[in-house]
């Protein structure tokens, strides 16, 4: 063989082959190591959660619960409550709380409320994450017994049922999330009733009906595309122009005659969103429509239907799961998103659950950054809890959407 | 062959004539006022783009009028002070280059390594459960990072380099963990891109003898760069639009710097703070939120343009 060789023989060849195959493997772990270093952060991040919302606490109360009935306040319901009220309170503040309900016409969750807030008044002296009070809890007693003689150390799972029936409360020990909770369920109301319509009925459109040469659909299908990049705080601010500011009378209801005139409502932050949606539910509806087999529409104008006949009967049936799927992940991330809930002017404090379209509100995210800027340990311990339950019901949300398209699918 | 109808009565045209004639004058309105609706429901996107640039628009129009700010000012100095009438935006515009440049430095390397690995390397059932894993990651709502740069970043940062040097707002921790949401986007976004490379190209690589790696780096990349560089400059534009996790970590207070440990407020952090707290129309804070909004919202979408033309350009390529 006389073919000239960069190689002198073959051992050298061998050696360089060796060389390239070492620097391979080497990249190659490299390249794991990006995805190892992505899943270590999102293993972190959940356990950083978790570890804010479990541990022990040193507690004082100013009245032992214990001592105020036979049986854990826990186990109390509703007459028996209303009964230690009236035994503890004071007659002036008893009658100023019954002038705004009375006793009799309050839920439980709102009794034991008034209870643990005004009678057994309960705080939080120091507390501890998860990790630094496993097996810590002789230490963190005896430091307990040293500084706080008359508190309790109790472990405390900071999610609990108190927090998810509680409403806002200025002291974290007794805050809860159900004023938020209800804020966010009826802002995703608003925003789906708006947005679904539009964006399937805007996909429709674009995909069966468009000429995709006509210079305007083309304009239209650009800016879709330009819009589902931009920032989120963007439609904030459009939405505290136009629904806040411009539409105030709409959206704070005064037309329709309910009081109030500021327009920082629920249904501007309803409308705002889903505007924000708007873009991601068009773009996945469009793509579930093209998905759809052109022979399933050419057999039914074969048989004689019309095009709406055909999109109505055949086609979107066949897209269902497609657009499903795509409103649920846009909703899921209508459910997380804080900046223009922010701008459009979700309130960080109000006392009373929403009740409609036209009141002030919060949400839960609006909650969690509130509770997070806040300096004490706390306030981090209650963030930490109102993100668990979050993440679950964004958990349970996604698992819906995932559940939905297979089960579609097998059909 | 004549017809004959059920009365008896003997057509003089065949059935399916008449039928044919009869479609044709049928009007169909309510088709018309279906497809007329639908575009209207498409045109509402276009209402939006038109609101969107007309309120920032009319609203930065009287912020530079009623505070006898001209736009040279406005984008070359280095104060931003709204009580003695300083209005340069650079503090703002630094802060958030900073981030974004922090974001960038984990979300580049990184995701173009978690991209190459599942593109190249990775088995089918490796990489359907390591995909959705990563889309975890980005389905993460954005507050839950600012809380996680807040209690776990700047902690580990502080024990890392000191609590004297880093402050508890800084730019790095919130810069990092962006980063980290970022990275899933240009993951996903760079695999697509390699993904579209024609196999043949690939085969033809192996054929001559080159190994997995030299495959993936000269062949594949280079033939994958335009859709790489477009997935980056959409990983910036996100970095620079991000609200939450800068409001939470960075810091709130404009201050011109280039210490990664100090505290200082990014253009959407800023719009965040004055937004949240008590407004009154027609005050130059709330018009300078939309002269901010302004600049923010040219940026991303000049962003944006730039990187789909890329794709454009990369997808005729193979066709």
């Amino acid at each position: 063989m006389n073919r000239p060789s960069i190689f002198e023989d073959n051992q050298k060849l061998a050696e360089h082959l060796k060389t390239r195959h070492r620097i391979g493997i080497f990249w190659r772990t490299a390249f794991i190591t990006s995805i190892v270093i992505g899943l270590l952060a999102l293993v972190t991040l959940i356990l950083n959660i978790v570890n804010g919302g479990f541990g022990y606490v040193i507690i004082e109360n100013k009245v032992d619960p214990d001592l105020l009935a036979s049986e854990p306040l826990d186990d109390l319901d509703a007459p028996e409550l209303a009964e230690i009220m009236r035994t503890h309170i004071s007659p002036n503040r008893l009658r100023a709380i019954e002038f705004e309900m009375a006793l009799e016409e309050r839920s439980r969750s709102d009794l034991y409320g008034m209870v643990m807030e005004r009678i057994v008044d309960p705080t939080i002296v120091e507390s501890y994450t998860l990790i630094e009070s496993i097996g810590k809890y002789n230490e963190i007693a005896a430091f307990a017994a040293a500084e706080y003689p008359t508190a309790e150390v109790v472990f405390r799972s900071w999610l609990n049922q108190q927090f998810l029936e509680g409403g806002s409360s200025r002291k974290a020990e007794l805050a809860g999330v159900r004023t938020a909770l209800k804020g966010s369920l009826i802002l995703i109301l608003i925003t789906i009733s708006f947005a679904f319509p539009i964006g399937v009925s805007s996909a429709i459109y674009l995909e069966e009906y468009a000429d995709g040469k006509n210079k305007i659909n083309r304009i239209i299908q650009t800016n879709i595309d330009n819009l589902a990049g931009v920032p989120s705080i963007i439609y904030g601010i459009l939405g505290l122009a136009i629904f806040v500011r411009t539409f105030a009378p709409l959206t704070s209801g005064s037309i329709f005659g309910v009081e109030g005139e500021s327009g920082r409502t629920i249904l501007s932050a309803g409308l705002t969103m889903s505007l924000l949606i708007l873009p991601i539910i068009i773009i996945n509806a469009q793509e579930a429509i093209r998905a759809v087999p052109n022979s399933l529409r050419q057999a039914s104008y074969g048989l004689g239907a019309t095009k709406w006949q055909t999109i109505w009967n055949h086609v979107l049936p066949y897209a269902l799961p497609g657009i499903l799927t795509g409103t649920i992940l846009a909703v899921s991330r209508a459910i997380g998103e804080t900046a223009p809930l922010i701008v459009v002017g979700a309130s960080t404090m109000i006392t009373s659950d929403p009740n409609g379209p036209f009141s002030a509100f919060t949400a839960l995210p609006i909650q969690i950054y509130n509770w997070t800027s806040r300096p004490q340990e706390q306030f981090r311990n209650i963030a930490a809890a109102a993100i668990i339950v979050l993440m679950i019901s964004l958990l349970s949300l996604n698992a819906t959407a995932i559940l939905l398209r297979n089960r579609f699918r097998r059909q | 062959m004549a017809q004959t109808s059920a009365s008896g009565i003997s057509k003089e045209k065949p059935t399916a004539e008449i039928i044919r004639k009869k479609l044709r004058h049928r009007s169909r309105p309510g088709e018309n006022i279906i497809q007329a609706f639908l575009f209207l429901c498409g045109t509402v996107s276009i209402l939006t783009t038109i609101g969107i640039v007309y309120e920032l628009g009319k609203e930065s129009w009287l912020f530079f009028g009623s505070t006898d700010v001209d736009l040279r000012e406005f984008l070359t100095t280095t104060t931003w002070q709204p009580t003695i009438g300083e209005f340069g935006v650079l503090p703002l515009v630094n802060a958030t280059l900073m981030t974004t440049f922090f974001a960038m430095l984990i979300s580049l390397p990184l995701g173009l390594g978690a991209a190459i690995y599942l593109s190249e390397y990775a088995t089918h059932r490796t990489r359907s459960i390591l995909k959705p894993i990563l889309e975890v990651l980005a389905g993460v709502p954005t507050v839950v990072y600012g809380y996680f740069a807040l209690t776990f970043m700047t902690p580990l940062l502080r024990s890392i380099f000191g609590a004297d040097t880093v402050q508890i707002y800084n730019t790095l921790s919130a810069g990092l963990v962006m980063g980290i949401m970022i990275l899933p986007l240009v993951s996903s976004m760079t695999e697509d891109a390699l993904n579209a490379v024609p196999r043949s190209l690939r085969e033809g690589a192996y054929g001559l003898g080159a190994t997995r790696l030299e495959t993936a780096i000269k062949i594949v990349v280079p033939a994958a760069i335009s859709g790489i560089i477009a997935a980056f400059i959409i990983g910036i534009s996100r970095a620079i639009g991000e609200t939450m996790i800068v409001a939470l970590a960075a810091g709130s207070g404009p201050n011109f710097t280039y210490n990664p440990f100090a505290a200082a407020e990014t253009m959407t952090g800023y719009i965040a703070r004055i937004s949240g707290g008590d407004l009154s129309y027609d005050t130059p804070d709330y018009n300078s939120i939309f002269a901010i909004g302004l600049l923010l919202f040219t940026i991303t979408l000049g962003l944006n343009i730039v990187s789909r033309r890329l794709v454009a350009k990369y997808r005729e390529v193979y066709e």
